[in-house]
């Protein structure tokens, strides 16, 4: 079965990343497929390359970036939420005169389109947060 | 072609909240997919009419409400116990919304493909 997901909250305001991250686990132990997962409203915030939480917490955004390296997950995060919340990836930091890449490794930053396509894709659409 | 329905349940103005959810809804009408709109709890409160969200330098949301017929977003739902609890009756809305008992509300959301919870 394809899944697509939604993810809302950031990962101080809830655990409801983590949960998802957990369900994505078990979707692909259970050899489903996951289409996309789609980082929106204050979800986005797990896409910030230089969080650098403390060595004896979970570093998930850390976590993110090996699931869509070892699993092929396409990881996006809505550029309107992006840059109302200061993530800008290299491109289109340069074109509004800032400097450098907030987005950490396997994230891509793309419009809503990408979560209208995914929930056209996918049998289930599930949002967390 | 996918029946789509955004169930809204915070006020205007709570952050970017609002915003962010007609963005993807008149995304999603651009898509030319069915799309429907169910308003809960708190949310009814971004239907009242006369807002003045300029004087507090807010986006004005029921302006872009009132644009979503512009883009075939006319099935437009409101609980009517949401309603009720919140002393507001249908004319003290910006928008023409049909009415639905609590009781009718989980069998209605079975009528759709995908479920935007908000």
């Amino acid at each position: 079965m394809k899944f697509a997901i939604q993810i809302n909250s950031s990962p101080y305001h809830s655990n409801a990343g983590l949960t998802a991250y957990q369900f994505i686990r078990s979707v692909l132990n259970a050899q489903h497929e996951i289409v996309r997962i789609f980082f929106y409203h204050e979800g986005v915030y797990h896409a910030f390359k230089y969080a650098t939480p403390p060595d004896d917490e979970i570093q998930i955004t850390k976590r993110w970036s090996e699931l869509a390296r070892d699993h092929q997950i396409d990881l996006v995060v809505c550029i309107s939420a992006a840059q109302r919340r200061g993530l800008l990836h290299s491109d289109e930091a340069h074109r509004q005169g800032k400097q450098d890449n907030d987005v950490a490794d396997g994230f891509r930053i793309a419009g809503l389109g990408q979560l209208v396509e995914a929930t056209l894709l996918a049998d289930r659409f599930i949002v967390f947060g | 072609m996918k029946r789509y329905l955004f169930v809204l349940r915070k006020p205007a103005h709570s952050g970017a909240y609002l915003q962010e959810m007609l963005d993807i809804i008149l995304i999603t009408a651009a898509f030319d997919q069915s799309v429907s709109i169910l308003w809960l709890d708190d949310a009814v409160f971004s239907l009242k009419n006369q807002q003045q969200p300029e004087r507090l330098t807010l986006k004005d949301t029921a302006a872009v409400m009132q644009s979503l017929s512009i883009y075939d977003v006319t099935e437009l739902y409101i609980e009517t116990e949401s309603l009720q609890e919140y002393g507001l009756m249908a004319e003290d809305l910006c928008l023409p919304v049909q009415t639905l008992p609590r009781k009718a509300i989980s069998e209605f959301m079975r009528g759709f493909d995908v479920v935007f919870a908000g």
